[in-house]
């Protein structure tokens, strides 16, 4: 380290004031606000009433359907982020760049077109619609179609967060253990992944937070069938639109609890990881 | 083709390969197989469509809103994230992230609840004459919002990267600070964000949770393209809505073929510099 820092551009104090300021002012604006004004709406009648919205069957329904589909789609996501960064880092083929580009298409596109695109493979006028509904299974408009939707919006987020770091660590940790006489599931399970495990929990907990958030896709997929097919997202939509917005708001507030604990989660494993490196 | 010793090759690719078709190529071929049934005339004649053509507007114009806020808002924050040190600067870090971790209908309720006439802000603009929520305004607010990690993320690695070498040396050739920013400094991010600006302009394209709660959603004045599509569903006008949505897929694989040579042409300066 140098001794003493030499100023650089931007150091003035006049304008470091003034643009330091501006800066938190807007922020505190433009993302504070609408984190604060969520839980103020959301208590606004009181905690009595605030409980009472969140417990009221519809809502409670919404909370367990929204959790379920997190329980499915989450682990399979995990697993393929693990196979597919797997597959990428570790050897050498051709079209590389392109399977690359496949994984992390969906981060492109509208949750809407997702939701659409389903529709046309498990609908009643899609591909496979007629059929599965003579076989009497029934996915569009139901939980496995929910569950679909999900893992196609979160399909690139754990890949996203592993790839980059099992690219820059190589696999000479593999190699080793592999000439020690490792078998392969056990190189994975006790080199790889304790190397790679911050990024990946970390791409877990965002994958998390799509699913339990996704709006866009699953409101096509899902039907809105109030108590039977809304997950918290839809069931947010419903309660705003029928005017009860301490109820919408109430809701409101489990997912941007979700969402402060995915930033938290953020920050934990940043620390760790910069510890490990 | 492999030259690796590890095992599982052919498992993980095999895997990867299988689910990306399912769960990814075969949903947009659907789509896409929907979208050409229909002909190219009529096709045309859907995506052409007077009040298609007005969502398409207002999309893109207030995308284009949404982008030039986060150009400049986004550049100041990584500006000040990557330079200054202050009080707070961790949780400053931290908040950048709500946008993209906070569902869009959470974020849509919120920002209409400010924004309405008896919300915090709307109490403030409403006497100025600027109407936000149900309005045009809102459209680009709600975009704007979930779009702001993009440039931040984009340009603050870059800028803390930035050795000051090339400061001294412009410096001590007599440079003034705003001419040091806009020929040196500048230039090294520019490819940076440019590409946040397209991400956060593509996904500003496609927004439909935070948007249809703010917009008040009135044909040809606050109707979103993705929006339009969902409506074309629920009239069963499912051959329309594949042509809408198709029309939004294109943009997205246009828009990662931008941010993509951006990428490319980023590498090249940066192998270049070096």
């Amino acid at each position: 380290m140098s001794a003493a820092r030499r100023p650089r551009i931007g150091d003035g104090p006049l304008f470091r004031a003034g643009l330091l300021a501006a800066v938190l002012l807007v922020t505190a604006l433009v993302i504070g606000g609408p984190l604060v004004v969520i839980f103020v709406e959301a208590l606004k009648l009181g905690w009595g009433a605030y409980f009472a919205n969140l417990t009221t069957p519809d809502t409670r329904h919404a909370i367990w359907l929204t959790v379920a589909t997190a329980l499915i789609a989450v682990p399979i996501n995990v697993a393929f982020g693990i196979a597919a960064a797997w597959a990428i880092a570790k050897f050498e083929f051709r079209g590389k760049g392109l399977l690359t580009a496949l994984v992390e298409l969906p981060f492109s596109i509208s949750p809407i077109v997702a939701g659409v695109a389903y529709l046309f493979v498990y609908g009643a006028q899609g591909w496979f619609g007629p059929t599965l509904d003579a076989l009497g299974i029934k996915v569009m408009f139901a939980y496995p179609a929910i569950v679909l939707a999900s893992l196609f919006v979160t399909a690139p987020f754990v890949a996203r967060e592993i790839l980059p770091l099992m690219q820059a660590q190589g696999s000479s940790e593999e190699e080793a253990a592999l000439s020690l006489g490792a078998s392969g599931w056990r190189t994975l399970w006790s080199v790889t992944l304790p190397n790679i495990r911050w990024a990946l929990l970390y791409g877990a907990v965002l994958t998390n937070a799509r699913v339990m958030g996704e709006f866009g896709a699953v409101s096509v997929v899902s039907g809105s069938i109030r108590g039977v097919t809304n997950t918290l997202p839809l069931q947010i939509e419903l309660l705003y639109q029928d005017y009860n917005a301490a109820g919408a708001f109430a809701a409101a507030t489990v997912l941007a609890g979700i969402a402060l604990l995915t930033i938290l989660a953020k920050l934990i494993v940043e620390r760790f990881s910069s510890r490990d490196a | 083709m492999h030259r690796s010793v590890l095992p599982g090759f052919r498992l993980a690719m095999g895997c990867t390969l299988l689910y990306v078709g399912v769960i990814v190529l075969l949903p947009l071929a659907a789509l896409l197989w929907q979208a050409a049934d229909l002909g190219w005339a009529r096709f045309v004649a859907v995506v052409t469509g007077e009040r298609a053509l007005a969502a398409f507007r207002v999309t893109v114009l207030s995308a284009l809103g949404a982008t030039a806020f986060n150009a400049v808002f986004g550049l100041a924050l990584a500006w000040v994230l990557a330079r200054y040190a202050f009080p707070g600067k961790r949780l400053l870090d931290a908040l950048v992230d709500v946008p993209f971790a906070l569902p869009t209908a959470v974020a849509g309720i919120a920002l209409t609840a400010l924004f309405a006439a008896n919300g915090w802000y709307g109490q403030v603009l409403a006497p100025l004459g600027i109407t936000v929520a149900y309005a045009p305004l809102g459209i680009m607010a709600a975009m704007a919002f979930t779009s702001i990690p993009f440039v931040v993320r984009s340009v603050q690695p870059v800028l803390e990267d930035l050795t000051s070498e090339v400061e001294e040396a412009a410096e001590t050739l007599g440079a003034g600070q705003w001419r040091i920013f806009a020929s040196v400094v500048f230039p090294a991010i520019f490819p940076a964000f440019l590409a946040g600006c397209s991400l956060a302009f593509a996904r500003s394209l496609g927004e439909f949770g935070a948007v249809i709660f703010i917009a008040g959603n009135q044909p040809f004045r606050t109707e979103i393209v993705a929006l339009l599509v969902f409506i074309r569903l629920e009239e069963y006008d499912y051959a329309a809505a594949a042509a809408i949505a198709s029309v939004l897929l294109a943009a997205a694989f246009v828009m990662l073929l931008v941010v993509n040579a951006i990428q490319l042409w980023h590498l090249r300066y940066l192998r270049g510099a070096s």
